[in-house]
């Protein structure tokens, strides 16, 4: 497979972190890695495992298929397979994937001797995602707090673990991880506009510079926060939606548990009110 | 970019800190309630279940006397509700009711000493009869509801002469000037201190509304209801949760509140519960408001009502479902009318057009 003309430059030997020059290899334009080995081992096992389940289910429509995790009375033990050890062993390897995917990330971050931002940026998803089926379980005791994992039954988990505390937007890290996704939302929407706008000048202009795009910016909202602050600022707001979202459930049950309206009694009674 | 990275972790922490400073620590208890990965289910602090323990505790059943001898209203006078009652079984329910709604005033809180027991004096012996009855009602036509338990005067009153939770209309908060008194948009106790509104107890445990919201196509089909009544209704049900000491999902799937066929049984035990209290406060609570003196009625002059609280006080079965009725058959049924009297039609089961409107409350 042939290489784009800067691509060369790229494919440097070492930055690994595990299997020194053994896994440190391409195959066609993907870089392979110990951890592409295990990230390639984990998903195949994780999505066969899916699909046997879903064998087992009651229906083959893509929507309700439903991998649900043990009864609460297996505690933090092993299930047996057709009742939730299934998804037991199917979280083990999302897990093992996502983690694999992340240190992956470190090895061709090393390979181009640039910062570990990505690699940062993306363990916040998968904290959330750990924090779900695997930290809240074990701090609520049973692995059956887990999520289902089906499309429409993993909605109607998370509709009716909102219902277990009544009212969760009245959540106060829910409140700031909604706040922080509409917020990454339109800052990248703004960014891409502006991207866009400069980059498809009209018929017969030149393509714009980033003065052009600081200048309709403070032309527009008084401030820019320029070509490398933007990126900054939507790495910020970004990780900050997923870490707090992972706040807001990891509270819900192991730190709360009663209806969050009821937990904002300390404001209602501050003395301020008197 | 080192402080900004100390300050920006500076800051995350105190935030995290002051935010688990309100909050309760692991692990809580947990209980499954519907199919394994529905999340349908009740987490409790540990300390809260101990508290509810330590406040449901029955008191010892006075010792059983036998149902022979002379009936009560061939002894004494003016026994209008409990006049079957042998002399015997009657002065122990005399001494329960005591023991249950006046420990510290005694029988002179509906008796006045020197006046003999037969006089009506006291409005408070004219509520202990009504409320009787009602208590009687409750356990014979009630099953639905009370069934396996029954109620007696201890499960609301504990030992207190007015039960601790009761409602009255409210009024409405001031507001502005110029402005309406929406009923909602503040804390609302009844509603759990949600914004919810306000008063969730007149339009569905006085009035006879129903709490049928959910539609039934994509967009709002015709002769749907407000977003303001449904508001009412999630009201109503944050009074449910909080008087039961449970959350929405022992009742309802939430993916789809509204259908029998994804709730769990205790919906149908709450819907009956409803009309229950419904019966209560409109054949039993309310005649008493004309002879009430003013201290016992509310700010728009009525009578105190009951809902779920009343009974449950923050339990799913008041008293955590001790059998209080096995010990006091007198209180499982009406008095039976004299065979020459015509039939108390009041006394009789639900209605079946009642039935059938619970059974297709799902797909309306």
């Amino acid at each position: 497979m042939s290489m784009m003309s800067f691509e060369r430059k790229y494919r440097v030997r070492g930055g690994t972190l595990l299997g020194g020059d053994l896994f440190d290899f391409w195959v066609g334009p993907f870089y392979v890695g110990f951890f592409g080995i295990t990230t390639l081992f984990f998903a195949v096992t994780g999505t066969a495992l899916i699909f046997y389940g879903a064998a087992l289910g009651d229906t083959w429509n893509i929507w309700r298929i439903n991998i649900a995790p043990p009864d609460l009375s297996y505690g933090l033990g092993l299930a047996p397979l057709k009742e939730g050890g299934l998804w037991q062993i199917i979280t083990i390897c999302a897990t093992g994937a996502f983690v694999s995917w992340i240190l992956r990330q470190v090895e061709i971050s090393r390979k181009l001797g640039m910062g570990l931002h990505v690699p940062f940026a993306f363990s916040f998803a998968v904290l959330a995602y750990v924090t779900l089926v695997i930290i809240r379980p074990m701090l609520l005791g049973a692995w059956g707090h887990g999520f289902p994992y089906g499309i429409m039954s993993h909605l109607d988990w998370v509709s009716n673990v909102g219902y277990q505390f009544l009212h969760f937007h009245y959540n106060p890290a829910h409140m700031l991880a909604v706040t922080f996704f509409f917020t990454t939302a339109l800052a990248l929407s703004m960014h891409g506009s502006l991207i866009l706008m400069a980059t498809n000048p009209r018929e017969g202009e030149t393509v714009k510079t980033g003065e052009h795009e600081n200048t309709y910016f403070r032309d527009d909202i008084g401030y820019s926060i320029g070509a490398l602050g933007i990126h900054r600022l939507g790495m910020f707001v970004a990780v900050s939606a997923a870490f707090w979202s992972a706040v807001c459930i990891v509270i819900s049950g192991p730190f709360w548990t009663r209806g969050w309206p009821e937990w904002w009694n300390w404001w209602l009674t501050l003395p301020i009110w008197y | 970019m080192k402080t900004l990275t100390t300050k920006l972790f500076a800051t995350v922490g105190l935030g995290t800190v002051l935010l688990l400073g309100g909050c309760e620590m692991p692990p809580p208890e947990s209980t499954q309630w519907g199919y394994r990965g529905t999340g349908m289910e009740g987490l409790y602090n540990p300390d809260t279940l101990n508290e509810l323990d330590a406040n449901n505790i029955v008191p010892e059943a006075l010792p059983a006397v036998p149902a022979v001898g002379p009936k009560s209203k061939d002894v004494y006078q003016n026994v209008q509700v409990l006049g079957d009652l042998s002399v015997g079984e009657f002065t122990r329910l005399m001494a329960a009711i005591t023991e249950w709604v006046s420990p510290e005033e005694g029988c002179n809180y509906c008796h006045v000493a020197g006046e003999g027991f037969a006089a009506d004096t006291l409005y408070t012996k004219k509520v202990a009869r009504v409320m009787i009855q009602m208590t009687q009602n409750a356990n014979e036509n009630w099953s639905q509801h009370v069934g396996g338990a029954g109620v007696t005067c201890y499960t609301c009153h504990r030992g207190k002469n007015v039960p601790e939770y009761v409602w009255n209309i409210n009024p409405g908060h001031t507001v502005a000037g110029g402005m309406k008194n929406q009923m909602q948009n503040v804390s609302s106790v009844a509603a759990g201190l949600s914004s919810l509104p306000v008063d969730p107890f007149t339009p569905y445990l006085l009035d006879a509304r129903n709490g049928r919201h959910a539609g039934t196509t994509a967009l709002r089909d015709e002769g749907g209801v407000s977003l303001k009544e449904s508001e009412w209704g999630y009201s109503l049900m944050m009074h449910f949760s909080s008087a039961l000491g449970v959350n929405c999902t022992y009742c309802h799937n939430s993916r789809a509140f509204s259908r029998w066929e994804e709730s769990s049984p205790q919906r149908a035990t709450a819907w009956h519960g409803i009309r229950m209290v419904r019966e209560m406060n409109n054949d039993y609570v309310d005649p008493t408001t004309d002879w009430l003196p003013p201290h016992r009625l509310g700010k728009l002059g009525d009578a105190q009502k009951v809902n779920c609280e009343t009974c449950h006080q923050g339990a799913y079965k008041p008293l955590l479902g001790a059998n209080m009725i096995k010990d006091y058959p007198n209180l499982a049924r009406l008095a039976r009318p004299e065979p020459e009297a015509p039939a108390d039609e009041a006394a009789e089961m639900p209605e079946a057009s009642d039935m059938a409107d619970m059974a297709t409350g799902g797909d309306q």
